[in-house]
């Protein structure tokens, strides 16, 4: 419901004081709320007129118990890593990472810092768990090379054996198109002849096939919007365009949980960066009103631009962008809104296209429509979708349009043949059942792994699953325990995550049957037993609750 | 069978204690110190707990039962202490 008095949005109207006019809310009344954002707090958490759909998301809190057990876990470690320090200055063993030359020893020590010494003391000792190289396609099931390490993995040799047939619960396969038969592969395959795999030649000069013009109205016509655009990389699309949209004198509004790319961007761009709370929609309302109440530091004239950065969904927590609220908060501040959906496009929504399609929005609502081939694809790149003035501009002035190499024609093939076969152009209705199957596995899984009493971060329809492991001595073992039992698993710590969130991140696909899944499962209800893992008390803390400390993003203005 | 079912209970609480503290992720002779270390500090806590905590205990209970027990007569314990 709109707010006639205010034009913010609100069920309960006009019980809320509202931020542009200052009035005191009525439940509130006994204490004076004179600042702008506290006055704000009821009307946030009541938002759900603007959702189509149920929005579930919930982090549960840590058990203190835990949290003290996985800082003592820390302080061995820690502890140790001080002790080989120290054995490695006096020659007591071999060093064998990283050290100054002989003639750098006077300067300024370069491996002293936390990130070096976590690297050497805490993350050698369970980098087993990642790099693992795979020898197949990276389907529902993988091929893995076994490999050993003498050395307490500071080596590794390869014993030359294949583990096969391992479930894959890593990769971001999420519609299955990672495949080596089928529809995509031989239509790649016969462009690959007619073709070649390179192109030799940037966009701008000879390297712009019909194959690469079929691409970009395809996908414009896929997310609804007047144009695309596609790149090579999806990381740079992200790191590359942002600079090309924004500059100094310009604001970004930056999502605390945004993906490297978008800081890269962010920051190569020279704009002024300033963080919210991830997911927290007063937050960014906060800064918004600051910044256009405030104008730019010193000088106080007003921004150039404001783009709000956010993501679909967010790759390490599992959780999706409050769209709705986004959107409304971007029409009535008149900013702009770049969307990335590397993980939600093809994975979300009723029609597979993205985060969007999920909670049934206009696209034309969105400025910069934002995401990646590499995912639910299954192939290679980036795209960038909009108006068609956004589009040409960018096709100008973007460094990855101007100097990057355009993309090789087996794999735009492959997006073509997928990005149909998801709109069902293809004659059948295998992307529809794909993108069915994904939301279905998904809703089974995380209910499954709930009900087990493990700790699940994110929404309900997510397909990114982080389960919570906490202690470091969890993440390796947690990791080498589930490849003994045939399950391929992504483990995540520090400095991806918080230091003591660590975790692991199930991606669930569509190629997944219920039988995988269920072995899946039953394997990691006995890895939960055996490690004591499922901590959940089940007092689940909505995000929105979650303590806002106005003073914490303060340190970002500058 | 009860045997090797305490064995295993046994065998999971190391496994526990060794995945808490870290031991797990451990070489073998930082292992063998971090154990050496804990099992030190824990039988002397005992150790100390043995021959101390008794001593507290009796002096405790002295302490309460002076306050909370029966009280001599207040004239005689003057008289005593001249």
């Amino acid at each position: 419901i709109l707010c006639d008095e205010c034009g913010c949005f609100c069920i309960r109207r006009h019980t809320h004081g509202c931020g542009l006019s200052q009035r005191v809310s009525k439940d509130r009344s006994s204490k004076p709320v004179n600042k702008i954002s506290a006055a704000c707090i009821n009307h946030i958490v009541h938002n759900g007129g603007l959702y189509k759909r149920p929005f579930n998301e919930a982090f549960e809190e840590t058990p203190m118990l835990v949290a003290v057990l996985t800082y003592v876990g820390y302080g061995v470690l820690t502890l140790f890593g001080y002790l080989r320090d120290f054995m490695r200055q006096w020659k007591i063993e071999k060093c064998q990472n990283a050290t100054e030359r002989e003639e750098q020893k006077d300067f300024v020590p370069l491996y002293q810092d936390f990130e070096n010494f976590y690297n050497r003391n805490l993350y050698m000792r369970i980098r087993d768990s990642w790099n693992r190289p795979i020898c197949s396609v990276p389907g529902a099931k993988v091929d893995m090379m076994e490999r050993v390490s003498h050395d307490y993995n500071w080596t590794f040799t390869y014993t030359g054996r294949v583990i096969k047939d391992i479930i894959n619960m890593g990769s971001y396969n999420y519609l299955g198109f990672a495949q080596k038969t089928g529809a995509c592969q031989e239509a790649a395959a016969k462009v690959l002849s007619q073709y070649g795999a390179g192109v030799c030649s940037t966009r701008q000069e000879m390297g712009n096939l019909d194959k690469h013009e079929e691409l970009e109205k395809l996908v414009a016509r896929f997310l609804g919007v007047e144009s695309a655009m596609a790149y090579g990389m999806g990381f740079a699309t992200n790191s590359m365009n942002i600079p090309a949209l924004v500059g100094k004198g310009c604001l970004i509004l930056s999502d605390e949980l945004n993906h490297a790319s978008l800081v890269l961007g962010a920051r190569l761009s020279g704009a002024t960066i300033r963080i919210f709370k991830h997911n927290n929609m007063q937050s960014l309302e906060k800064l918004l009103k600051d910044a256009i109440v405030h104008g730019q530091p010193r000088t106080r004239r007003p921004w150039k631009k404001i783009l709000i950065l956010v993501e679909g969904i967010y790759s390490m927590e599992g959780s999706i962008v409050r769209l709705p609220e986004v959107i409304a908060l971007k029409k009535k501040y008149k900013s702009y809104l770049y969307l990335d959906e590397a993980h939600s496009i093809g994975a979300l929504g009723p029609s597979g296209r993205g985060v969007v399609d999920y909670f049934g929005l206009n696209p034309e609502d969105v400025d910069v429509m934002m995401g990646t081939f590499t995912k639910s694809f299954g192939a290679a790149g980036g795209y960038i979708g909009g108006k068609k003035e956004l589009i040409d501009y960018l096709r100008t002035y973007s460094h990855s349009a101007a100097y990057a190499t355009s993309m090789s024609p087996p794999v735009v093939e492959q997006i073509i043949t997928s990005v149909k076969c998801i709109m069902g152009e293809d004659g059948t209705t295998i992307g529809r059942a794909r993108v069915q199957q994904l939301a279905e596995n998904t809703r089974y899984f995380r209910r499954r792994l709930k009900e087990m009493g493990f700790i699940i971060y994110g929404n309900e329809d997510s397909p990114v699953v982080p389960l919570m492991l906490y202690m470091p001595a969890k993440i390796g073992a947690f990791g080498r325990e589930m490849l003994k039992r045939n399950i391929g698993v992504v483990v995540v710590g520090f400095p991806a995550t918080p230091i003591i969130e660590s975790r692991a991140r199930f991606c669930l696909s569509a190629a997944h049957t219920k039988e995988m899944l269920d072995t899946a499962l039953k394997e990691i209800n006995e890895v939960g037993d055996l490690l004591q893992l499922k901590y959940s008390r089940r007092r689940l803390v909505p995000l929105l609750d979650r303590p806002f400390d106005e003073t914490t993003y303060e340190e970002t203005e500058d | 069978m009860d045997v090797k079912r305490v064995k295993d209970y046994l065998y999971w609480l190391y496994y526990q204690y060794q995945l808490v503290t870290c031991s797990y992720v451990l070489e073998p002779w930082e292992q063998s110190m971090f154990h050496t270390i804990t099992v030190t500090v824990l039988a002397m806590v005992v150790y100390t707990a043995y021959v101390f905590v008794p001593i507290h205990v009796r002096l405790a209970l002295q302490f309460f039962s002076q306050i909370f027990g029966p009280q001599p007569e207040e004239p005689s314990s003057i008289t005593n202490r001249h």
